[in-house]
């Protein structure tokens, strides 16, 4: 079990798209349930992990390695294991996939077989990024995701969802070019692929240390994304159908920020001391420039997926305090914006689903008609604004004091800067609130609309009570995490001392 | 646990987090089955909630008689990560249990209210379904009031601190529906979350410095920081005193953050009188006083905070002179009130300032609950005289003084306590509010003299816009039909109105001149306290001033009343100054153009900034590509081609897979990323 549990994982979907393809298409419920179960018991299993796992152990467990290609001296290994850096990601991405699923029972009537297939394969992508020890596994994940994300919003996606679609996949591409180029780099001069192994080994020249960081750090930050590099984001949100929305914002993105952590901070500590404070810089220019641009927007999806490029900055500017606290704060700022924002696009889906539409405009007094949405949404809203006593307040707490207080970025006037967004988010999210469930119901067509049916109630139900659970009681959560996230800043800290 | 030893000091201390848990479970139970049971009911299990909680916090009274320095409580671990350890755990000091016994107090006899008062709003708002989401709200907030007051951290403190925001944000726009375009309340309770995020920035950036400085967040070990390393840190106590007071500016809506406060007025009057006048508002002087230790070493700050309270109080007094609305008039008083506080503890007058805390939650709770039966008395009236006609007066506003008149004998009750509440405030001996604020006053006299004028002029301004509101709403003829057809309320609203008003007048014992029993119960949380002397000199002159100014509004508007329609007599005596208070001095109107309009502005210019320039440089990139694959493919077809098929038959078919690769990559965007590829790895690989 031990050996064989993360690649049970890892590919468990894959069972699940074998039966879909050998069921006839005609079969929707089928299909749909074959989907759902199966990444529910990938859940589960994912949930053995966790109960198999050691939280007083800093190294990876439940480790599998087996040569997997040999290449022109390459080695190139099949090297899956989990940590304290990487076990929340897991868990998040196995519980957001069934939930996304649900969602779209109703939502996606055409061409479901492909649907299913495809989201399927992508948490294949996506827990194997979360999993891969060796760089070019890592790689390999990490481009595979793209494909089924490409082919949900393109397929499946809003009137614009070609110009989307290509968008996301040649952004993303572009700039993972860079990432493989300072794999292969990598490769040729370590000899080796494996993360641990260049970690334990070390002793990257500094200027060398440089340029692949800038490299790694070009791939990640398109993904995250962070600011300038977030364009693609807003459309490839506002056209992928809500479950990929789901999917896109709540684990996609943590690939660019868990990239940062494991690969360019872990792998160049140094190049990330000396980068802090730049990288913590345009970290606060995301949080408040998307927190401001939130602001305007008119389309509720769109106002969210902006959000996203605010929210991410606070996890980005976690990571680069480069401090144990900063980094544990960092993740778990991870895990809560993947519920939150992932709850957010659910929220707006089934409004969507509703009414079609989704300008502001349309909507008004929904709290009344819709009772129970409008309490969850709230809730929402609230964890995403960082209210105390919810999910989002610890995270963002957390990296606001590590950041203010780190050595590595040097100044604390970014962290005091970045602590203005609690002020921008809640204008725009309270704004957000006011224009859909507050005020009378002056439009016919909103009188009508049904509350949430009890399917709606369960994709939600997981995500409030974690939303609570985090909020009241993190620490779990964080002890979880603190064994991994302390060797790592004791080895930032070792890194930068020697070249002192 | 035996009986004997639960009754021990000890023992009591292990129940101060029922304290929290009461309201919860209230809360839980009505949001589980409160659609279900009948309004009483849902009242009453709010109600017994708020009660116990106040049986617990009689019982933490008793334990500190015996064991006075109190007790720290562990409730469970919460947030531990690197060198961050902050538990759920209470304090119980002799300042808490101060706080718990007047917010559990006032809470229960407001909650007991609320049942009558909303069994009616609710109706004459259209919603009988939302009764128990009321007290839902109401129960949270008690729960989250107790948290702040209890809290043994700064962090579990900030909880309850946004928590009671929340509250007030959800209530002040419960009725959301309505207000100015069906969309005013539900803005106000917006204005007032967002207005209070500003502050709450202060108190997050002052919890950094803290931590920095101190290595802690808990209060009792900052205490202890402070004596050793306090000298040394002046700087940074001194910064982090300057952000807890913008936080305490907007928690208890002080210059420059007053704004949100006459616009939360908009919530339903219990939660005006709980939420805005007696617990929440007061929140900034008790987070000051908690943090006294750090205000005492920062000099420079501690002036500040008394400099703005001093304004804040007689700033807004002003404006209430020229306000209509009878909650509006109270709204700025209460700003004004919570300046006298935040003076006194500026000025290091602790004990004043939580002496005047405290008889300010009995008689302000008690004014605006007096002003909610007033406006559902005449609410009742307006329905009397429609009968269940649906028209009629839609625009008439219950609220308006200019519509009263004349209630002195229609509402026999409410006038009587309204009155007390209104001399208490005014500061008439020997009832509550003239002891607690002559401590105050007599404090300032001999610290800060600026501040001393300022605060006895708003005291003069006090008395005479209470003077006012009552001989416009109780005395003369009643100046519309509702009024006159205006009823009392039932015994569930009156009879907590007596007990306040008792509350109101005889509150001064808590600190008689002369036995200081507050001082004596607080210097075991605060350490020494100098003792404010009773100062005949200031005591009487405020009493003067106060009778004076009285007499000045019976002079303008009790000899002869206002009749139906008739001008403010003081809007022909002061001119443009009345104008000023009655617009609030556009202070609205100047932070709309100051920062609301550009933020506005500035957003959407990164909105169009976003997709115009940022978005437009990738696809401008795209465009530029586009172009340049197409020459690239006219430059194949003709020259590349044209020599190619001019060669032999091998060579053709090495062209035509050239072809394929230009063909079939060119067209999309891959080409220049393997040319990318090829030439950074030619690079680390030849340099």
């Amino acid at each position: 079990m031990e050996t064989w549990i993360l690649t049970l994982i890892t590919f468990f979907p894959v069972l699940g798209t074998l039966i879909i393809l050998a069921l006839s298409r005609e079969n929707k419920e089928a299909i749909r349930w074959t989907a759902v179960v199966t990444s529910g018991l990938t859940f589960l299993l994912s949930l053995k992990m966790l109960a198999m796992f050691n939280a007083n152990v800093a190294d990876l467990q439940m480790v599998i390695r087996q040569p997997w290609i040999r290449l022109a001296g390459f080695k190139i290994e099949y090297y899956l294991g989990v940590d304290g850096l990487s076990i929340l990601l897991v868990l998040l991405t196995t519980l957001l996939t069934p939930i996304a699923i649900l969602s779209t029972w109703t939502a996606i009537e055409t061409r479901v077989k492909e649907f299913m297939i495809f989201f399927l394969l992508l948490e294949v992508g996506m827990v194997g990024v979360f999993l891969a020890q060796d760089l070019l596994l890592f790689y390999f994940f990490w481009e595979f995701s793209l494909v089924p994300m490409y082919v949900l919003i393109g397929i499946w996606g809003g009137p614009r969802r070609l110009y989307a679609a290509i968008k996301f996949f040649l952004y993303t591409m572009a700039g993972s070019v860079f990432m493989l180029l300072g794999i292969i780099w990598l490769g040729i001069n370590a000899g080796t692929f494996s993360m641990p192994e260049l970690m334990a080994q070390g002793g990257i020249p500094s200027h060398i240390q440089t340029l692949l960081f800038l490299a790694f750090a070009i791939g990640f930050a398109v993904k995250v994304p962070m600011w300038p590099l977030h364009s693609w984001l807003p459309d490839a949100h506002v056209q992928a159908p809500t479950a990929g929305s789901v999917i896109l914002a709540g684990v996609m993105l943590k690939m660019g920020t868990y990239g940062f952590l494991r690969i360019a901070i872990s792998l160049f500590p140094e190049a990330a001391t000396r980068f802090a404070p730049w990288m913590a810089l345009l970290a606060v220019i995301g949080i408040i420039y998307g927190a401001a641009v939130s602001f305007a927007q008119k389309d509720v999806k769109k106002l969210v997926a902006y959000s996203s490029v605010s929210h991410l900055g606070f996890v980005v500017l976690g990571l680069f305090a480069l401090s144990s606290q900063g980094i544990q704060g960092g993740i778990l700022q991870m895990v809560n914006h993947g519920l939150s924002t992932g709850a957010l696009f659910l929220v707006v889906g089934m409004l969507y689903e509703r009414r079609h539409t989704r300008d502001m405009e349309d909507f008004g007094g929904l709290w009344t008609v819709m009772p129970v949405y409008g309490t969850f949404a709230l809730i929402v809203t609230l964890s995403s604004m960082g209210l105390p006593g919810l999910n989002g307040f610890i995270g963002e707490f957390t990296i606001l004091l590590s950041a203010f207080g780190s050595e590595a970025i040097g100044v604390p006037w970014i962290a005091a800067l970045a602590a203005t967004g609690v002020i921008l988010t809640a204008i725009y999210m309270l704004h957000m609130y006011q224009k859909l469930f507050l005020g009378p119901v002056d439009k016919e067509e909103n009188r009508v609309l049904k509350d949430l049916n009890p399917r709606e109630i369960l994709t939600l139900a997981p995500i409030l009570a974690l939303i609570l659970c985090i909020g009241l009681y993190p620490k779990p959560f964080f002890a979880l995490m603190a064994p991994s996230a302390e060797r790592l800043a004791a080895l930032i800290q070792a890194a930068t001392l020697a070249v002192r | 646990m035996y009986l004997s030893e639960m009754m021990q000091a000890g023992g009591l201390f292990q129940l101060a987090p029922l304290i929290i848990a009461f309201p919860i479970l209230g809360m839980l139970i009505n949001i589980a089955v409160g659609r279900r049971m009948s309004e009483k009911q849902v009242g009453i299990v709010a109600s017994t909630a708020v009660g116990l909680s106040f049986l617990i916090a009689i019982l933490q009274f008793i334990a500190l008689k015996s064991v006075p320095e109190g007790a720290r409580v562990m409730i469970a671990d919460w947030i531990q990560v690197g060198a961050l350890d902050i538990p759920w755990a209470l304090r119980v000091d002799t300042l808490s249990v101060t706080m718990m016994l007047m917010v559990a107090g006032v809470s229960a006899l407001i909650h007991i209210y609320a049942i009558g008062y909303m069994h009616r709003d609710v109706r004459h708002q259209g919603f009988p379904e939302r009764y128990s989401k009321f007290f839902v709200f109401f129960n949270l907030f008690v729960a989250s009031m107790m948290i702040l007051v209890s809290a043994d951290n700064m962090l579990m403190m900030f909880v309850g601190w946004e928590g009671v925001g929340l509250c007030s944000y959800l209530l002040i726009g419960f009725w959301y529906e309505k207000g100015k375009d069906g969309i005013g309340n539900a803005i106000a309770g917006k204005k007032a979350f967002i207005v209070n995020r500003i502050g709450d920035f202060g108190f997050i950036v002052a919890m950094f410095l803290t931590f920095y400085t101190f290595g802690s967040l808990q209060f009792e070990e900052i205490l202890r920081q402070v004596a050793i390393t306090g000298e040394a840190n002046q700087g940074a106590i001194t910064a982090i005193a300057l952000f807890l007071l913008l936080g305490a500016t907007g928690k208890s809506a002080q210059i420059p953050l007053f704004v949100w406060l006459p616009d939360a007025m908009a919530g339903p009057t219990p939660v005006s009188a709980l939420i805005h006048a007696a617990t929440m508002v007061t929140a900034g002087i008790y987070m000051i006083t908690r943090n006294s230790a750090l205000f005492n070493l920062a000099p420079a700050s501690a002036n500040l905070v008394a400099l703005v309270g001093g304004t804040t109080a007689l700033f807004a007094a002003t404006i209430a002179v020229g306000q209509f609305d009878i909650k509006k008039v109270l709204a700025y008083s209460t700003i004004s009130q919570l300046g006298f506080m935040i003076a006194a503890v500026g000025m290091g007058a602790y004990v004043a300032g939580i002496f005047h805390l405290v008889t300010h939650a009995f008689f302000k709770a008690l004014l605006f609950l007096s002003a909610g039966s007033v406006i559902q008395g005449i609410e009742q009236g307006a329905h009397d005289l429609e009968g269940h006609d649906e028209g009629g007066h839609h625009d008439f506003n219950p609220q308006d003084m200019r519509n009263m008149g004349g209630l002195r004998s229609r509402m026999k009750i409410t006038y009587c306590v309204y009155l007390i509440g209104a001399l208490t405030l005014a500061g008439i001996p020997p009832l509550a509010g003239f002891f607690s604020k002559d401590e105050i006053l007599a404090d300032a006299s001999h610290i800060n003299t600026m501040v001393y004028v300022f605060l006895v002029i708003a005291a003069f301004l006090t008395a005479f816009y209470m003077g006012r509101q009552i001989f416009m709403v109780f005395w003369g003829k009643a100046r519309s039909d509702q009024a006159a057809h205006a009823k009392e309320n039932p015994p569930v609203m009156t009879i907590p109105l007596m007990v306040l008003a008792a509350g109101a007048a005889l509150g001064g014992v808590l600190n008689l001149p002369g036995m200081h029993s507050l001082n004596r119960w607080l210097e075991h949380t605060l350490g020494h306290l100098h003792v404010s002397e009773f100062n005949f000199t200031v005591a009487g002159i405020s009493t003067a001033l106060a009778i004076a100014a009285i007499g000045i509004a019976w002079l303008i508007y009790g000899r002869k009343t206002l009749e139906k329609g008739e001008h403010d007599p003081l809007r022909r005596i002061l001119g443009p100054v009345f104008v000023g208070m009655e617009n609030k001095w556009w202070v609205d109107e100047a932070y709309e153009f100051l920062f609301i309009h550009p933020y506005f502005i500035l957003a959407k210019f990164l909105a169009w900034f976003d997709i115009q320039v940022i978005d437009g440089a990738i696809n401008g990139l795209a465009r530029l590509y586009n172009y340049l694959a197409g020459f690239l493919g006219r430059f194949d077809m003709a020259i590349i081609d044209g020599a190619i098929n001019g060669l032999g038959r091998l060579v053709t078919i090495i062209s035509d897979s050239l072809r394929g690769w230009h063909r079939g990559f060119a067209r999309n965007y891959a080409l220049p990323v393997v040319v990318g590829v090829i030439l950074v790895m030619t690079y680390f690989i030849f340099r």
